[in-house]
């Protein structure tokens, strides 16, 4: 019998191989490349290759007016789109010094935090998956099920709304929204217990998050870290509350923060999250005033010439749009900095020495959107 | 803990340039629907800028001119036409300009109210010295938040933006540096604040500036064989 030979190979254990996850990989959350300098099984390198879903909307930004950039806003993180509209909104609401109704503010504190929650929901049951539960993404689609009924009865999209308006909302809610509201909130608080029994607690899952993927607070300085990946390295900074926008001054909610740096502290950041957004919606339910939804607002809107920054605590973390205007009717510069794209930055120093199936771990705590990446 | 804005200000003094030319208002706007012949005139009552009073008279006193020096000129009307048309429609948008006050030009440093601009503190720097800047930045404890660019080819500069934060006190800085668009070369500030790197090398995608010392500024976002820098103003698809 013919035997092949065997192909040499050198010293297995100095040679590194590269490989590639993705562009097509579940794990990737969409398309990510990351190119990978392997070393058995443990990553020497990690370079994480985006761009495949480049749009340039900074770029369409300076090609249509301020009215007519709203939707694109949406379509950065369509899994928190309400917080990019409000960032948008509210940058050349600042502009312009536009006054937006008490009304206008609650329902957009509602609509935020009910996106937020649905947002953690989606974060929350993916990466159990990419873990290899498949269970918790179900029971997770299902709530989220519920906060998409509501925001779409409101909003008439189930995703990439363009709800909010310069000066306020494009449409009133009504007593049916607000009971609803009021109604999901002790369901949800229900469903948060039979989370933690279901996956918190759950020996396999904290073996795969427990001290993996650390990430100190002076890398989160170094590279611009946000949102729950900040704060499950003890930073306690929310934009909500650092750079107080809208209304939120006026709720009493707490900003979790958890000091084991690693991908357990950022879970449990994110429920928290649910919970203190779930609080903001019962005290918003309860005071949501009577009135007009819409400021007034000039029928061509031009801004006074200079910049303008405006930062909103998103699903992900901060997000800033900075806004230039020549006093035209179209944005001279649109600036949009996106969480994912800061927390991702990261990724190349953090998961060097890492185990490949760890780091895919660390990569589903950093909860990322794609298109918010590219944008 | 961090130290107030008024300190930091007076120790980003050394490194902000000594004069500057204030970029925005010199903008021509676009001449959104204007009939095209016209497009060239808005221009030039648009760059007196604070002389909008004056230009709104002479637009009066144009059309009495024509009619006297031809009484009935009615063969020369469509001719003549485009230049009063010219002068007129300018005039709606002079209006405009005036209830907004002309802000005074900003001083290199430069102290905003939170609330005005979502900044504490704008400070525009020597583009030699933005290395330094950001040294001092890391020395206060403040957070990278964003590195971007900003096309001016009316004045054939280019500008580079940080923005930074802190995460105790909430304080708001960015500075900007210019540089020539012709030659458009920054020091990289990625060996201070890693995070700057990937902010740095789409800036390049974009706009083409050339941050020395940084150490891949292969396309980015852009496709791998990309050339064009879709950000500058004279970028055509």
């Amino acid at each position: 019998m013919n035997i092949p030979k065997l192909i040499p190979v050198g010293d297995p254990a100095a040679e590194t191989f590269t490989i590639n996850l993705g562009p097509q990989h579940p794990a990737t959350h969409g398309v990510l490349r990351v190119k990978l300098e392997m070393d058995g099984e443990f990553i020497v390198n990690a370079q994480p290759v985006p761009g495949y879903i480049h749009r340039m909307h900074e770029k369409m930004g300076e090609n249509r007016t301020w009215a007519q950039f709203l939707p694109n806003t949406s379509r950065i993180d369509y899994l928190s789109a309400m917080t990019y509209t409000h960032a948008f909104v509210g940058a050349v609401e600042k502009a312009a010094k536009l006054e937006v109704p008490i009304r206008a503010e609650y329902i957009r504190v509602i609509t935020s935090e009910l996106n937020r929650i649905s947002s953690h929901l989606v974060g929350w049951g993916a990466w159990i998956m990419d873990l290899g539960g498949f269970t918790p993404i179900l029971y997770a689609f299902d709530d989220r099920e519920k906060i998409l009924d509501m925001l779409e009865e409101i909003t008439g999209s189930r995703l990439t709304y363009c709800y909010y308006r310069f000066g306020g909302v494009c449409d009133d809610v009504d007593e049916k929204f607000i009971r609803t509201a009021q109604e999901f909130v002790p369901y949800m608080r229900k469903r948060m217990e039979m989370y933690k029994k279901l996956v918190t607690g759950n020996v396999i899952f904290r073996k795969r998050v427990e001290g993996i993927g650390p990430i100190s607070a002076e890398m989160c300085r170094q590279y611009g870290a946000c949102g729950p990946v900040l704060r499950g390295s003890g930073v306690k900074y929310d934009v909500r509350r650092a750079e107080p926008y809208s209304i939120y001054n006026q709720f009493d909610f707490e900003i979790p923060v958890y000091y084991e740096c690693d991908s357990l502290a950022r879970y449990l950041v994110r429920m928290d999250e649910i919970e203190q957004s779930l609080r903001i919606i019962e005290q918003a339910c309860a005071k949501i005033p009577a009135g007009e939804i819409q400021g007034k607002v000039p029928r061509v809107l031009k801004l006074p010439v200079g910049d303008t920054c405006f930062a909103t605590e998103c699903g992900r973390g901060r997000f800033l749009v900075r806004i230039t205007s020549d006093g035209g009717e179209e944005p001279y510069r649109v600036r949009l900095r996106t969480p994912c794209f800061t927390n991702l930055t990261l990724f190349e120093e953090a998961s060097q020495g890492m185990m490949l199936a760890d780091a895919l771990s660390l990569m589903a705590s950093l909860d990322l959107v794609i298109p918010d990446i590219d944008r | 803990m961090s130290i107030s804005i008024e300190q930091l200000a007076k120790e980003f003094e050394p490194l902000a340039v000594k004069e500057m030319v204030q970029l925005p208002p010199a903008i021509v706007p676009k001449p959104a629907p204007a009939p095209k012949p016209v497009a060239p005139k808005p221009a030039a009552p648009a760059t007196d800028g604070a002389a909008t009073p004056a230009a709104a008279a002479k637009p009066a006193a144009a059309p009495a001119v024509p009619s006297v020096s031809s009484p009935a000129p009615v063969a020369a009307t469509p001719a003549a036409t485009p230049k009063p048309a010219a002068a007129a429609t300018p005039k709606p948008v002079a209006p405009a300009v005036p209830p907004a006050p002309p802000p005074p030009p900003p001083k290199p440093v430069q102290i905003w109210k939170f609330e005005d601009k979502g900044l504490h503190l704008e400070v525009t720097v020597e583009a030699s010295k933005v290395v330094e800047a950001a040294e001092l930045m890391d020395r206060h404890g403040y957070a990278i938040d964003a590195v971007t660019g900003m096309d001016w080819p009316k004045q054939d500069l280019l500008e580079v933006i940080y923005d930074f934060l802190h995460f105790e006190s909430g304080l708001r800085v960015a500075y900007r540096a210019r540089i020539s668009r012709k030659d458009p070369k920054i020091a990289t500030i990625s060996k201070i604040f890693p995070g700057a790197d990937w902010h740095e090398r789409e800036t390049h995608d974009f706009f083409g500036i050339n941050f020395v010392g940084h150490r891949d500024l292969s396309p980015f976002m852009l496709p791998d064989d990309a050339t064009y820098h879709p950000l500058l103003k004279d970028f055509k698809a």
